[in-house]
């Protein structure tokens, strides 16, 4: 079964009577254990995309199933709920806590949930990016590369169906850039479905599937045949 | 999430921004502690009042000159000197009033008594013989006046125990001439400590005959006061209502409302005290109010500016699964929890000041007690938070329905 499918999924933001569309009709389904980038200019809608599929928005139209379930009907407790259980997300521009050290923020979804073992789980997701020298460092003492590292294991500590990441060497250098794509990919290759949005290709090459989108419409969704994401059954490296 | 974790990150971001927390706690500092210092005080007050007439001793009744005021103190209180009483009066009650035992006229003046070179200034008092009996002092060094003495005019003096410390320090006061006035008087006893009674301070006073006062210091006839004291004190009211018919008959009063006096009884004046105290109280209690929603007006104030402040930390906590009520729940509790602190520090720096009230009045003289009732303690602090909550509510409920996708692209 897929993990998520859309049909004629359509978004516009109404600001004080000017309507701006941004999603204009998509169709597409991503199954567990694939990564799939999502490609195109800036403005082009897929942060509102991405947005929409992590449960942090709503669609102005369309069906969103999720795990094979209608998502029109989930209320405000629900959707929070899931994001805090079923998704995680990492941001360009990191959004850690700054005065707090890298365990608490890692432990942060952990906060609202009733997990017996917090620490624990955030120290092992720590541990799955590298960092568990820097777990009582604050946030705000890190390179670049270890802040997007924080909030990589930050996502993965409840241990989610799916990884939404936003551009997310966006704010890097190409070194820390790099780095980051491949715990990505690792994780891709131990199951973790992932959804990458970017406009660069270089990053999309990671990826095992690209969707490209322009002016609201999907133009292309094609597997990248060098790449064999976790979905593709037996990895052969 | 649970209130533990709730509370150690409010902590955590209270921490972070000390100076702006503490001077939005200012508001509620002053308001709790203003609520502790006006029921310490006022409590340490009425004890005091309490204590000053339980010294004059009991079954007391005071007849002083004037016509009373409605329930307020009669004008000779006001020192308005007032004519109408005098030694004869105070005769007759004993004479006439079969419930009142003893009896004493006053009358005062201020002036320099001096011993060779020794000089202080003090109040002296003239009183009858029956003083000893009426109020419950003892004389310590040689012995009170006579009644004999006092008919005689005699040129006799007793100190009050201050009094003969000032002016003959370690030496013999007894048998030694002072000087009052120019007119030359013989100590022939001091009295025992008494400390303050009725707020004033009779150990600084020097007591001789009444008639001795009136004709040889004061040149009057009539006197400032009587005391009368009455044999239980269930008779005080029949008392009262004799000694008001001697004195009505005498004065040819026929009309009560045409009273040239007034006698009353501890108890009233204890009540006329407590009345001036418990309308201060309430006064002072109101402004004590108003500080604290001020206060909360600050509070609220500086919380709808860190819901904005924190718009993307709010963001990135819905983002990761935060329920709308967990996010009210932060921002309340960290309200409450300002103002429950704020509360705190006002009932710590409250009763630091009724302390030092208490210190100073104890130092000049005064039996103080310091009381910070655990009941004015639960109060304010329950109160303290309850405003934060109150307060704190409309931009928690904010920072609740905040958008997570606005609160994320927020710079
Ligand atoms: N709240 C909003 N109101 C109006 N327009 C918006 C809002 N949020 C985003 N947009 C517009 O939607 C379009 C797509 O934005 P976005 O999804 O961020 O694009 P991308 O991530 O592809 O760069 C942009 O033109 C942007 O200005
Ligand atoms: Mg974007």
């Amino acid at each position: 079964m897929e993990l998520i499918k859309v049909v004629d999924l359509k978004k516009e933001y109404v600001n004080d009577e000017v309507v701006t569309p941004v999603l204009d009709g998509l169709s597409f389904e991503i199954k567990q254990g694939e990564f799939v980038a999502i490609m195109g200019p800036s403005g082009s809608g897929k942060s509102t995309l991405m947005h929409i599929l992590g449960f942090l928005d709503r669609p102005s139209a369309g069906v969103y199933t999720f795990k094979g379930e209608p998502t029109v009907d989930f209320d405000d407790n629900r959707l929070a709920l899931i994001r805090n259980k079923n998704v995680g997300f990492v941001f360009q521009s990191f959004f850690l806590m700054s005065k707090t050290t890298v365990l608490n923020n890692v432990m942060l979804p952990l906060v609202y949930n009733n997990e017996p073992d917090k620490e624990a789980k955030a120290k092992q997701a720590v541990a799955a990016v590298g960092l568990t020298h820097r777990l009582n460092h604050f946030s705000s003492q890190l390179s670049g590369g270890e802040k997007q590292r924080v909030a990589i294991a930050r996502a993965l500590v409840n241990n989610p169906d799916v990884i939404f990441a936003d551009e997310p060497t966006g704010n890097l250098d190409s070194k820390s850039g790099q780095q980051i794509m491949e715990i990505l990919e690792r994780l891709n290759h131990e199951g973790k479905t992932i959804i990458l949005v970017t406009h660069e290709q270089d990053t999309a090459n990671h990826a095992a599937r690209i969707i490209k989108v322009k002016d609201g419409l999907i133009v292309d969704d094609f597997k990248v045949t060098a790449r064999r994401s976790a979905q593709d059954g037996e990895l052969v490296k | 999430m649970n209130l533990l974790t709730i509370i150690k990150l409010s902590l955590v971001s209270l921490r972070s921004n000390k100076t702006r927390s503490f001077l939005t706690m200012l508001g509620i500092i002053i308001g709790i502690s203003s609520v502790i210092i006006i029921m310490s005080v006022g409590a340490g007050a009425q004890s005091l009042i309490f204590s000053q007439i339980e010294k004059v001793g009991s079954n007391l009744v005071g007849i002083m000159p004037g016509a009373a005021d409605a329930d307020g103190p009669p004008a000779a209180a006001f020192g308005i000197v007032v004519k109408t009483l005098t030694h004869s009066d105070a005769a007759a009650i004993l004479k006439e009033v079969p419930e009142v035992m003893a009896i004493t006229a006053f009358v005062q003046g201020s002036e320099t008594a001096s011993w060779q070179n020794q000089k202080v200034d003090t109040t002296f008092m003239g009183t009858q013989s029956a003083y000893t009996s009426v109020e419950d002092v003892v004389v310590e060094q040689g012995r009170f006046f006579t009644e004999a003495e006092e008919r005689a005019m005699a040129r006799v003096v007793v100190l009050g125990a201050q009094a003969a410390h000032d002016l003959f320090s370690d030496q013999n006061p007894l048998g030694q001439k002072i000087k009052i006035r120019r007119e030359s008087f013989e100590v022939i006893g001091v009295f025992k400590e008494r400390g303050t009674v009725a707020f004033q301070k009779p150990d600084e006073q020097i007591f001789l005959p009444l008639l001795s006062a009136q004709k040889l210091l004061l040149g009057i006839n009539y006197v400032n006061l009587m005391r009368a004291k009455i044999s239980s004190s269930d008779e005080v009211t029949p008392a009262i209502e004799g000694i008001k018919q001697v004195l009505r008959s005498r004065h040819n009063i026929s009309n009560p409302a045409n009273d040239d006096f007034d006698v009353r009884d501890q108890a009233e004046a204890l009540k006329a005290l407590t009345a001036i105290t418990d309308g201060l109280k309430f006064f002072l209690a109101a402004i004590a109010a108003i500080s604290l929603i001020v206060g909360g007006v600050g509070i609220m104030n500086i919380m709808y500016v860190a819901v904005k402040e924190r718009t993307r930390e709010i963001g990135l906590r819905k983002a990761v699964g935060a329920l709308p009520k967990s996010i009210l729940k932060q921002f309340l509790i960290e309200a409450a929890l300002l103002t429950l602190l704020a509360g705190v520090i006002g009932v710590i720096g409250g009763a630091m000041v009724s302390g030092l009230v208490a210190v100073v009045a104890n130092y000049l003289g005064y039996s103080w007690k310091f009381v910070v009732s655990l009941f004015s303690i639960i109060i304010s602090v329950a109160v303290a938070s309850g405003i934060g909550l109150m307060f704190g509510y409309f931009p928690a409920k904010k920072a609740a329905k905040l958008d997570p996708i606005e609160a994320l692209r927020y710079e």
